[in-house]
């Protein structure tokens, strides 16, 4: 399976993330190997087969609603690479 | 004697004796890797003062009579198992400079027990490969080739045992990434069932795979270190509140009553190594040998199985990693551009190519048109694959197979292709897919001296039973003796 430069272009849009024009056809290539060999799963019948999305006999795990500790300000901003007056600092939005 | 090639339970034994300080062993195992890391390249952080401030207060404690198991005993931790204050970088630039303000659950138990923990080891970029050739900062090297990978993604783990430089090490496996290094560094490596042990502070790369677990040089060891981190946590909503057995109980001889299965499918895969296939089946011998039933099994989802891994795999892997936006922690790329270029620029920067691929696939098996076809596909096999499990443990307590289709390969054989690194995980991925543990133990040695493993599989939450198998096997065997010189 082959898949198109457009097709890479935008799947990678969606994904936030650019593909080195010079590296485009080699990427394309390999993510082509790989989806074509991700055919194998149309060799098997699953119909009426429940998915399976994690694999614990676990329902929902509610704690009680009730206010506990969390991380400070400071410690949030800790890592941050750009902050002031205690928030995240991001390029012009609009 | 050296003391780094002390076992913890050899180690433990002299502390309790107060024959030697944890200060001593500490400084013993941080010289050794000062020498010999430059040879293995398995850690990427090696934190001195605050191991020998641990190792001073693991002293004290047992001085006051306060010594548990783990008191006192250094230990390696695989570099995205955040560490408070200590940099955790999951080996990618995105996160070179990160330096988590918590602990995770696991550090936090080894702490309370006295542990001693001495730096942060090498792994391919946020757990991604089956090689460790994927770190932006080193390949690591085998101990027993230094030309050979030490296998992945938790290769600086299994190496940083297998070379001693470390008594035990903490290692995360989401589709073989603790058994196949295991495998290939010749120690013993554990993946728990999903749910055993916390995730929380695990740098997560595809959650409903994802388990921490541990390597030693031995089963015991291994069974000790387990005992140390397994429990409920409730900032893990995937942790199951079930009672700890004490692991190294299993430690005992005898293998009454116990039934391997092996599975046919397993065993008529064309293009496993032939040393690899000897090993495993000397192995399964000797296990029935020791008193064991033996049955065949059937798998018949065990091929598709790899494809629907890396579906799901990398589904989960491009959600997860959508948060490295360069906005609240991690390295950014500065440029005054708008909101939306500074993110692509951010992670096409910060991220490396095997990431790159698998958050692209992940996002292209999710796109509009594509969900139901790869997705959910993948999703309704691996429910058959769960089914497999359970119909096989029915009929056995444990299954047997080989970890790895080959010994490990050379640095730089199979990184040109991914679609050939991603089918060695082969053995390994089914039960990350249906949650059972699994352990990898040492099971021979190829022509050329590199280790092979022997995997064992075992029903949900009876890690107890696979002590016991792989217990008893290490004790009819000598491959754990042996250890690589360097």
């Amino acid at each position: 399976m082959k898949i198109s430069h457009d097709e890479v272009i935008h799947v990678a849009g969606l994904a936030r993330l650019e593909i080195n024009e010079k590296a485009l056809d080699k990427f394309a290539t390999q993510m082509g190997a790989v989806l074509e060999y991700m055919d194998i799963l149309n060799s098997v019948d699953t119909t009426g087969v429940e998915p399976a999305y994690h694999a614990t006999r676990l329902s929902n795990a509610f704690r009680s609603d009730i206010k506990t500790g969390h991380a400070s300000k400071d410690d949030a901003l800790l890592n941050a690479p750009e902050k002031e007056d205690g928030a995240f600092v991001v390029p012009k939005v609009v | 004697m050296k003391l780094h090639e002390l076992t913890i339970k050899e180690a433990h034994g002299l502390l309790k004796q107060k024959e030697i300080s944890s200060r001593e062993l500490t400084c013993a195992l941080l010289d050794r890797i000062e020498i010999v890391d430059k040879e293995v390249n398995a850690y990427i952080t090696v934190a001195r003062a605050m191991a020998i401030k641990q190792a001073e207060l693991a002293d004290q404690a047992i001085s006051d009579g306060k010594i548990t198991y783990l008191t006192g005993i250094p230990l390696g931790v695989k570099d995205l198992i955040c560490t408070k204050g200590l940099r955790t970088t999951c080996a990618s630039r995105m996160l070179e400079n990160f330096v988590p303000f918590y602990d995770a659950f696991v550090i936090k138990k080894l702490q309370e027990q006295g542990a001693v923990i001495l730096g942060k080891i090498n792994m391919d970029e946020f757990a991604m490969g089956s090689s460790t050739e994927n770190s932006a900062f080193k390949t690591t090297c085998n101990p027993w080739d230094l030309a050979s990978i030490p296998g992945g993604s938790s290769g600086g783990s299994a190496a940083a045992v297998a070379a001693d430089l470390c008594l035990g090490s903490l290692g995360s496996d989401t589709g073989g990434s603790i058994r196949q290094p295991a495998s290939h560094c010749g120690v013993v490596g554990m993946k728990p069932t999903y749910g055993r042990v916390s995730r929380f502070g695990l740098v997560a790369f595809a959650s409903s795979l994802d388990q921490i677990g541990p390597f030693a040089k031995n089963v015991f060891d291994c069974a000790a270190l387990m005992h140390g981190i397994a429990g409920y946590d409730s900032m893990d909503s995937t942790s199951v509140s079930k009672e700890i057995p004490s692991y190294t109980s299993f430690c005992t001889n005898g293998l009454k009553n116990i039934t391997v299965g092996v599975p046919r499918e397993y065993f008529n895969l064309s293009g496993v190594d032939p040393e690899v296939l000897a090993s495993v089946n000397r192995g399964i011998k000797t296990i029935e040998d020791l008193g064991a039933t033996c049955v065949e099994v059937s798998m018949p989802y065990f091929e598709p199985a790899v494809a629907a891994y890396y579906v799901i795999a990398t589904a989960e892997a491009s959600s997860n990693l959508a948060r490295y936006d360069g906005v609240k922690y991690g390295f950014r790329n500065e440029t005054r551009d708008d909101l939306v270029q500074m993110y692509k620029s951010t992670r096409s920067q910060g991220f490396g190519d095997e990431v790159k691929r698998r958050i692209f696939l992940g996002t292209y098996v999710l796109s509009s048109g594509y969900y139901d076809a790869y997705y959910k596909k993948a999703s309704q096999v691996r429910r058959l694959i769960m089914d497999d499990f359970s119909k096989a443990f029915e009929k056995c307590d444990v299954i047997l197979s080989p970890v790895a289709p080959t010994p490990a390969f050379k640095i730089g054989e199979k990184i040109d292709s991914p679609l050939t690194m991603y089918l060695s995980d082969i053995f390994t991925l089914g039960v990350n897919l249906s949650g059972n543990p699994a352990i990898s133990v040492p099971c021979g040695f190829s022509e050329k001296g590199l280790p092979i493993g022997l995997q064992m599989i075992g029903n949900h939450f009876n890690e107890g039973n696979l002590f016991k198998v792989a217990y008893n096997f290490e004790q009819a065997t000598e491959f754990h003796k042996k250890r690589p010189v360097l």
